[in-house]
């Protein structure tokens, strides 16, 4: 079915193919749409789901994980401070090893208060052991949430993966994209079979006290799941393709790499944007080309060592920042080519809170790294402007008045 | 573990639910249910509501585990349940 959606009514969608039985969530601006297209349609009796609203987002993620381990396929979405909210959840789910799936509407973190497009809420829920995957258009969006179920269902995997997709320029744009129908997904996703639920006939404690001598290998064992993934993504991508036609990339997802001399390394929109700046930088006599980095856990380690040897350097851009050292991408990206390459490794900051990445100031910024004009880690889209300027007046007169 | 292991693989904290693993929580107790045979009409509320499992069907009170919550005497429809403070050892 060919429709014409917001990208947030495409999760829904998606969700909908994708067979879920249970969703329990919690409304913030931008997900709100994913939830209320899910309860529509329950409510319209076009999906067969329990609808759980509940009063926080700790507790959609308790639901969440809950429902699990009944043995059904749960899912839920949030953003942002929501997504924060839950962060002990999100451990817990990686820990008890539910195979959920969440999409996460990447928002700017406060204070300054600002709904709009930013990676730091996702970025900051890095080490909690949950697969993370960020698209860059519509008909991904739609693909990338069936495939999660396949992926994190897989007996090698049983982690959680949080689907995210940035703020407005995905979640609220109308585009048209192919929702494949509940049948057609069924052929490629089979029904949830849990390994162990709960269940009166063979009761077991779960998640009780772990001693020192018994809690490493529980650990362990989810690195395990991460590392596992990778091949299961990669089987689920090229499954995926040969069902339906469609391809968005496995771990990372290449563009124009082949001869390129200059790699630019992005993830989300702002890497769709980059294949406008990669095309016309082409057009001008640049060697360049895109890899977009889909999953940031479990990271690419192999493909970017494959791919980001022998050119001549890499820029890497940030939608997030990890305060006292540098953009989170870039940090991985140097630690997994250490002692593989020399080449120089530059960090982009830009888009920070909804601030718009266009495919000029990409180009701009390319040039000038090329060239040698920016430091290691450039904060590209920096500037002065007049609410800055109320800051600085106000910080004055607080001077004035406290001396 | 080292290259030459096996891996850990699908690992997670389950355990059998068993009696008394967080040891003797009746010592915990500081009030006692003291049941009187009279008032009981076997409605078995106390059997369902202690969160401890310390009551059996037949209304045996199991006070090497039970913590006093007094949970069973609310419930009790007839009374037949009282909290009576603990001698000091």
């Amino acid at each position: 079915m060919r429709v014409l959606e917001t990208g947030n009514h495409f999760v829904a969608l998606a969700v909908r193919s994708a067979g879920v039985e249970v969703v329990p969530a919690y409304p913030i601006t931008p997900q709100t749409q994913v939830i209320e297209k899910i309860a529509d349609l329950i409510a319209e009796g076009e999906m067969e789901a329990e609808y759980i609203p509940v009063e926080s987002e700790h507790s959609a993620c308790a639901a969440l994980i809950s429902a699990s381990l009944t043995g059904v396929r749960a899912f839920s979405a949030t953003a942002s401070h929501g997504l924060v909210y839950m962060h002990e959840m999100l451990h817990y789910a990686a820990g008890i090893r539910v195979p959920v799936v969440m999409a996460n509407i990447n928002r700017a973190l406060g204070p300054g208060w600002n709904i709009w497009c930013d990676h730091q809420d996702a970025i900051s829920q890095r080490d909690t052991g949950w697969l993370q995957v960020f698209v860059s258009s519509h008909q991904e969006i739609v693909d990338t949430v069936i495939q999660a179920f396949l992926v994190t269902e897989n007996r090698d995997v049983l982690l959680p993966m949080m689907v995210n997709l940035d703020a407005f320029v995905l979640s609220h744009t109308y585009m048209d994209a192919e929702v494949p129908s509940p049948e057609e997904v069924k052929r490629y996703l089979p029904p949830y079979r849990p390994r162990w639920r709960l269940d009166t006939r063979l009761p077991v404690t779960h998640g009780s006290v772990v001693y020192p001598v018994d809690f490493s290998e529980t650990r362990e064992s989810m690195k395990e799941g991460q590392e596992n993934a990778r091949e299961i993504i990669r089987e689920a991508a090229k499954g995926y393709e040969e069902m339906f036609g469609r391809w968005h990339g496995d771990l990372v997802e290449e563009y124009r790499v082949e001869d390129a001399r200059h790699l630019i390394l992005a993830m989300g929109s702002a890497a769709a944007e980059c294949r406008v700046a990669v095309d016309s930088l082409r057009e001008e006599g640049h060697s360049v080309g895109l890899l977009r980095v889909r999953f940031f856990r479990p990271f690419p380690v192999e493909e970017i060592r494959r791919l980001c040897q022998d050119r001549d350097d890499l820029l890497v851009m940030d939608r997030n920042y990890s305060y006292g050292l540098s953009g989170a991408l870039y940090s991985e990206v140097k630690g997994v080519l250490y002692g593989r390459t020399n080449i120089p490794v530059r960090n982009l900051i830009m888009g920070l809170g909804g601030r718009d990445v266009t495919h000029q100031l990409i180009e701009r910024m390319a040039v000038k790294a090329w060239k040698g004009e920016l430091d290691d880690i450039t904060w590209a889209d920096s500037h002065s402007t007049k609410s800055h300027e109320i800051t600085k007046e106000m910080l004055g007169r607080f001077e004035e008045m406290l001396d | 573990m080292d290259k030459n292991e096996k891996k850990v693989g699908y690992m997670t904290s389950m355990s059998k639910p068993g009696k008394g693993c967080a040891g003797d929580t009746g010592e915990w107790r500081v009030f006692k249910p003291v049941k009187d045979e009279e008032k009981c009409n076997h409605c078995l509320l106390c059997w369902i509501f202690c969160p401890e499992a310390t009551i059996t069907k037949d209304i045996e009170i199991d006070y090497q585990y039970c913590k006093g919550c007094g949970i069973c005497a609310v419930e009790c429809p007839t009374g037949a349940i009282t909290m009576v403070k603990e001698e000091k050892q």
